[in-house]
């Protein structure tokens, strides 16, 4: 069995994959990646205005992330094996399926899932603006910046300017990679913002979880640590306060060990595109695309011809979204792998290991918080 | 369903002591897939592998290395790591207070709730201690090898902890500049401003329900009897052209339904 190592493979399956999309020439430059991609493509409806916008992460992974070696330090790869036949499998051997019976699988493919909400995979309608402060902060759940997208960017920085000056957000439904969120689209500083928000249905009432009745509090107790807490007010709190003190001691570990040229292993110019880009890796180049694009209204990369713009819109939204496929990663037969494992790297390690038990993944407990990202998004 | 707690602590500030259980305020409610191998629809396993030879690594002779900024590698073993975890305890020390959303939700990360662990006296001060100074605390702990900053706040009346994300973690608006353009034309502002009041609405969260997941489990379902499933290609829609063509159209349009 061939192994994935080979870069080519993945790129001359695309070929032929799209071989009506376009010319060569133009599809040649798709395989040039430029940061990341961004996590959903759509257009934002607003009455019967619309505008294509991209989604890329506000939040991004911890600075640190560490990567899986062998024990003479060659980067390993988390691929899928199949016990039988003892050996790994390649990626169009995989298919995804739902466990409706021990042992007993519904295989769902992604086109499927994609066709069960096609305006809402493609779409956010915004059809309420609530005030911002109505929103009770329990149901925020993660940001994502939103880009203006095909170079129009006057819609763009008109809804951002109305909804800004009313104090308004825009609430609407939207499905991004296989899950409907809840989402508030919030304008600040001129730029838009995706915040997803739970469901009500994905929040604990406090009743659930079956707490004591209130009783009568020691009003005397209860006044000393009103006390103690006033003793302790302060105005407000400095980003600074935030850090992340975990990783900054793996940092200075391993900057120790570098000066001392202690298990050390210098990497060939060769290997190192071979490597799978490491989520911390990315956060410059995320902060690139987000400039570049709010900038120039469109993706790094992506065409500036305007007259492309108007003439083919289906086609001009397509190198970003396939772009995502790239690398063929299991997932990304729907060409979200990336996408995916970008989104579960803002989730705690907590989280993702609740996930990880329900997938129930092998070697769950030993993998770090970037390994369970991993493994969660290959698995659907 | 009475929740199982998943740690306890003890919230602590100046001479004051609460033992406490975190509960998850939320659930994960998404439909999950296993990825199967298409030949026996057998679930598969995942396993670490050198990619250059396709072999195999068991997981004791892994390592973990950093890597820094300019390719290197920098290994470390086991016990290394381990030596370098946070110190476990039960504290949840409360390093301070602040006014409510001093610190903004956009640090929130995940929510628990807090409930009594013994005595239920003191955690019910410390309910009613909040609720009367209207303060939030900034707090910090170290759950299962992790090190936490999280917000004491109340949620209806019940204390809770909210896990806060770490500062290199939210992108600062401020880092990025808006598009930028010819000045907006005000016409076209002052028409969305009023398509905006037109579409204002409280914000009530019972209203909103994944409809898509009912419709992916609908899908599975149809599915297991063996009906045959309707794929529909989807195409994405184009930018408006003449934005106050399109605005004033919108307007027309509310006015009539309203």
């Amino acid at each position: 069995m061939p192994s994935q190592k080979s870069k080519t493979k993945p790129k001359d399956k695309r070929k032929t994959q799209e071989k009506n999309a376009s010319a060569q020439g133009e599809e040649k430059k798709r395989f040039h990646p430029s940061g990341p991609r961004p996590l959903w493509s759509g257009t934002i409806t607003f009455g019967l205005v619309s505008l294509p916008v991209n989604l890329y992460p506000a939040n991004r992974p911890k600075p640190v992330s560490l990567r899986m070696v062998d024990a003479q330090g060659a980067p390993l790869a988390r691929r899928y094996f199949c016990e039988k036949e003892e050996r790994v499998l390649d990626y169009d051997e995989l298919i995804r399926g739902y466990e409706v019976e021990k042992n007993e699988f519904v295989v769902v493919e992604d086109r499927e899932l994609d066709s069960l909400a096609p305006e809402k995979s493609q779409e956010i309608d915004l059809k309420r603006f609530v005030g911002l402060d109505e929103i009770d902060p329990m149901y925020f759940q993660r940001a994502y910046f939103m880009t203006p997208d095909k170079g129009v960017t006057k819609a763009y920085r008109l809804l951002a300017e109305s909804m800004e000056s009313a104090g308004r957000a825009g609430i609407a439904t939207f499905v991004m990679r296989g899950k409907e969120y809840l989402v508030a689209i919030i304008a600040e500083k001129g730029i838009l913002r995706a915040e997803t928000l739970r469901f009500a249905e994905e929040i604990r009432a406090p009743e659930d979880i079956a707490l004591p009745e209130a009783t009568r509090p020691d009003k005397q107790r209860a006044k000393a640590m009103q006390k103690a807490i006033e003793a302790l007010t302060e105005k407000g709190f400095a980003r600074e306060e935030l850090q992340d003190l975990q990783s900054q001691r793996i940092v200075a570990r391993a900057e120790e060990k570098l000066a001392r040229g202690e298990d050390v292993i210098a990497l060939g110019e060769e290997d190192a595109p071979e490597f799978e880009p490491e989520q911390g890796g990315e956060v410059v180049d995320l902060m690139q695309v987000l400039k570049q694009s709010l900038a120039e209204g469109r993706p790094p990369g992506q065409e500036t011809r305007s007259d492309a713009d108007k003439s083919k819109p289906e086609k001009r939204a397509k190198p970003a979204a396939e772009r995502g496929k790239e690398k063929k990663r299991p997932t990304s037969q729907r060409g979200t792998g990336k996408r995916r494992s970008a989104e579960l790297e803002g989730l705690s390690r907590d989280e993702l290991y609740e996930r990880a038990q329900q997938l129930d993944l092998p070697g769950r407990s030993r993998m770090s918080k970037a390994e369970l990202a991993k493994a969660i998004a290959a698995a659907g | 369903m009475a929740a199982r707690a998943m740690w306890k602590g003890v919230i602590r500030f100046a001479e004051v002591e609460v033992p406490v259980k975190l509960y998850s305020a939320v659930q994960d409610r998404s439909v999950h897939f296993r990825l199967l191998h298409a030949k026996d629809r057998s679930p598969v396993k995942q396993a670490m592998v050198n990619p250059d030879t396709d072999e195999v690594v068991p997981h004791a002779e892994t390592r973990r290395a950093y890597r820094t900024d300019e390719g290197s590698l920098v290994v470390f073993d086991k016990q290394e790591l381990e030596a370098l975890e946070p110190d476990s305890g039960r504290d949840i020390e409360v390093i301070r207070f602040m006014p409510p959303q001093a610190i903004d939700h956009r640090w929130y990360d995940r929510p628990y709730y807090l409930g009594p662990d013994g005595s239920e006296s003191l955690y019910f001060a410390l309910a009613e201690a909040l609720a009367n100074s209207g303060k939030e605390g900034l707090a910090r702990w170290v759950m299962r090898k992790k090190s936490y900053v999280g917000a004491l706040r109340l949620h209806r009346g019940v204390p809770m902890l909210m896990s806060l994300r770490h500062e290199e973690q939210v992108v600062p608006v401020d880092a990025l500049e808006p598009p930028k353009g010819k000045a907006l034309d005000a016409k076209e502002l002052d028409m969305a401003r009023q398509l905006i009041s037109m579409l204002e609405a409280e914000f009530d969260p019972d209203e909103y329900h994944d409809e898509y997941r009912e419709r992916v489990l609908e899908l599975i379902e149809a599915k297991r009897r063996g009906k045959s499933v309707k794929v529909t290609p989807i195409r994405r829609r184009e930018a408006s052209d003449d934005l106050s063509k399109a605005l004033e159209a919108s307007l027309k349009k509310e006015r009539k339904r309203a």
